[in-house]
């Protein structure tokens, strides 16, 4: 999960697509693209005459929003597809779904869906680039390359870094994309869980574990909260929502503990009172929106990497600078 | 009726073998031996003339899902793969229950290019609530009684299947899909570090091995036989091999993706690699091969469970479990159990014959006046699978690609050479 991809990255699945010398080159394009939205009109003409189609199965309408935002800023043309699993069911097969988008003329595809793996299945079955926008429980890498990017912007680098992933990460994309990306920084990265919420194995994974929330908290330098569902109560894992605010809410109490620069984050959307009090979600420590921010820009870089300039060459930061600087001069 | 020699070969059967051309006439051996002329000739050199293979689990999908298989072209697939009985699953639409569901099977079989013997279930459904009536379908012939895709959850119910059992007069057995239902619930492939990676709910190795747990103990308290389908852990081959030293009457099959395939090759998030059981670890396939090995597992039966394209181009989770199996299973066994092809064939004819109680017609000896059930090997040929080339209306084949060693020249079926140089007749 190191090291420069082997290739030229033709689509983003995972994160271990890029690896840690990718991660740099994102974070890199990203601090040209950030550049660019800060201007009074923030868009560049590098993506012009590329097509990109978002296919969401699963609705999600911040990382769909971010995504077609990005594209549009970039000046690709944008086409959205909102399937509804019922329908599909019924219907046609994801293949060939994913080749009736393919045959409208698309460069990219951005695949959301509730099924892990299926943006994997839809890069083999067409010639466009893929963008994994989320998967089942498996992988979110943008939401990773966002949240890599907002903790160099708020504390310099991810190397040597406390971080604390808290909450459901057994069934959390935004986990397994953020333990690879964080720990490819190196990043030292603690779950803290109850074993319930848990992979059934973490045999592999470099992290450490930790079920005890006050224990560990003080030292981290961010505290990563991940989003609790209401349904994970009828299953069993938890006995109740007030008891996992209890043993692992970051609490009012809990965030005066923390050390003073330590980082809030969280993915969204929020279950304010639940995982995180609404006080401590918004704290200056808070950087919850800096995520949603710096989310625009990052897509921006990963489309950019995956379509911009020929996606046979590995592009440099400088060459983006010229590229999409420099042609809106 | 014309006579068809097979010269050239080395017969080999449950009592050894030996270089011999078979002479077959009107459906029968009638001759063994040296220089036999026929009216036709198969040639056999280099190659094992033996009996046809047996699969005790097959999943022929009609009626109901003629998209995925027919009782021909699975029948086709079948002979192709050497195998001149196939016991089918009656987890149909409907699920074969009853008297006219047995019958239609039989019917379809009676133009099928192997012998096709119905399975019924268990219980009513498959709902696993109400007993079928055994004896109905024993007397039609059923011997072989299964939920298969699920198991019979409820323990009481399935202690009373086995009782009912041993009091007919057919010598009938129990086959169990051995899964706890509530532990599997939701797992699309093995529990462990794939599935934790892929982020894709898994079924832990327990949820098999309590239901094995439970039917040895039902099979002891009861004095039934039971066999236990497609097993696949490490823990299900140890208690099997235990139980049956205590004396609990337990026989068990293995598929050839069991003893070769891990949950690794899940990676890709290919369904062609979704199945049930699911494929398991490294130890897991090391027990299996090792229980082949010794005795523990009984037969190799294909668990042939065809899906159509549309069903199985659709995310891992979303895809029906299921691979093909019938043209592949004795090349696999042969490349991968590292067991010697004396063993490969009695875990893929004889002794499936018997567990099946089809041993008059089916993997019995290669000697005059048996029914010319048989199949003719050449184990030093090679091959490269392509699922477009297969016979069945299927093409999820997980060795798709793959070159494996051993392949069937020929196959007879009650004389007929349906297969001949690999190719199907009808």
């Amino acid at each position: 999960m190191t090291g420069a991809p082997a290739r030229p990255v033709r689509h983003l699945l995972s994160i271990d697509d890029l690896g840690a010398d990718g991660i740099d080159e994102v974070m890199r394009l990203t601090d040209a693209f950030v550049e660019v939205s800060r201007r009074s009109i923030p868009k560049v003409p590098a993506l012009r005459g590329k097509t990109v189609a978002s296919l969401f199965f699963e609705d999600s309408t911040r990382t769909r929003l971010s995504f077609e935002t990005a594209a549009k800023r970039l000046s690709a043309d944008t086409m959205s597809f909102s399937v509804s699993t019922s329908s599909v069911r019924k219907g046609e097969s994801l293949r060939d779904t994913a080749l009736t988008i393919e045959a409208m003329g698309v460069d990219c595809i951005v695949v959301r869906h509730r099924s892990s793996g299926a943006p994997h299945r839809v890069a083999s079955w067409v010639d466009a680039a893929v963008v994994n926008a989320g998967d089942g429980w498996h992988e979110h890498p943008t939401q990773a390359l966002l949240d890599c990017y907002t903790i160099r912007e708020r504390l310099g680098s991810l190397a040597g870094r406390r971080v604390l992933i808290v909450g459901d990460v057994k069934h959390s994309r935004v986990a397994r994309s953020d333990i690879a990306a964080f720990t490819a920084l190196g990043a030292d990265v603690t779950l803290v869980a109850p074993p319930t919420l848990l992979p059934p194995t973490l045999e592999g994974w470099p992290v450490s574990v930790s079920h005890d929330l006050d224990a560990v908290a003080p030292d981290a330098d961010v505290i990563y909260l991940l989003r609790i569902q209401q349904e994970r109560m009828t299953e069993a894992l938890v006995p109740s929502l007030r008891e996992y605010t209890a043993r692992y809410g970051l609490t009012v109490r809990r965030a005066a503990r923390l050390r003073d620069d330590a980082l809030v984050m969280h993915p969204g959307p929020m279950n304010r009172g639940v995982e995180i009090a609404p006080e401590v979600a918004d704290l200056p420590r808070s950087a919850i929106i800096d995520q949603v921010r710096n989310g625009v820009a990052v897509r921006m870089a990963v489309l950019y990497l995956l379509l911009g300039a020929g996606s046979d060459k590995v592009l440099t930061a400088d060459d983006v600078m010229e590229a999409a600087v420099g042609e809106s001069r | 009726m014309s006579t068809v020699a097979i010269k050239g070969g080395r017969v080999l059967d449950a009592s050894g073998a030996r270089a011999a051309d078979v002479l077959v006439d009107d459906g029968r051996i009638v001759a063994v031996g040296a220089d036999l002329a026929g009216d036709r000739v198969l040639d056999a050199g280099g190659c094992v003339v033996a009996p046809g293979l047996v699969d005790l689990h097959a999943h022929l999908r009609q009626p109901g899902n003629e998209e995925a298989e027919t009782v021909e072209t699975g029948s086709r697939g079948a002979a192709l793969g050497g195998f001149t009985a196939v016991v089918a699953m009656p987890n149909t639409t409907p699920a074969v229950d009853g008297a006219a569901a047995v019958r239609e099977v039989q019917d379809l079989g009676r133009t099928a290019l192997c012998e096709v013997f119905p399975a019924a279930a268990i219980t009513v459904g498959r709902a696993g609530e109400r007993l079928t009536p055994m004896a109905e379908l024993a007397e039609l012939g059923v011997r072989i009684f299964t939920d298969d895709g699920s198991g019979v959850q409820d323990g009481r119910l399935m202690r009373r299947a086995m009782e009912y059992a041993v009091g007919l007069p057919w010598p009938v057995v129990l086959a169990e899909h051995c899964e706890d239902a509530a532990l599997a619930a939701g797992g699309h492939l093995h529990e462990g570090v794939w599935s934790a990676k892929l982020g894709i709910a898994g079924q832990p190795a327990e949820a098999e091995e309590l239901m094995v747990m439970r039917d040895l103990a039902l099979a002891r308290l009861t004095g039934s036989r039971v066999h236990l389908q497609h097993l696949s852990t490490a823990g299900s081959v140890a208690m099997v091999r235990a139980a049956r030293a205590s004396g609990v009457a337990v026989t068990c099959e293995a598929t050839p993706h069991h003893l070769a395939l891990t949950h690794a090759e899940c990676a890709s998030f290919d369904p062609v690699f979704k199945v049930n059981p699911p494929l398991r670890t490294d130890d897991d396939v090391a027990a299996v091969r090792a229980g082949l090995a010794d005795g523990t597992i009984d037969a190799i039966a294909t668990d042939h469970a065809p899906h159509t394209a549309q069903d199985k181009e659709q995310p891992f989770d979303e895809a029906p479990p299921g691979m093909l199996g019938l043209e592949t299973a004795l090349a696999v066994a042969c490349s991968e159990s590292g067991l010697p092809l004396e063993r490969v064939l009695a875990l893929l004819s004889w002794q499936p014959a018997r567990i099946a109680g089809i041993e008059d017609s089916h993997g019995g000896p290669v000697q005059a006046g048996r029914p010319a059930n048989l199949c003719v090997i050449d184990p030093a040929a090679t091959w490269t699978v392509d699922p477009a080339r297969s016979a069945s209306r299927s093409r999820n084949s997980p060795w798709a690609g793959r070159t494996l060693t051993g392949r069937v020249r020929h196959t007879l079926l009650a004389g007929e050479p349906v297969v001949v140089d690999g190719e199907a007749q009808r």
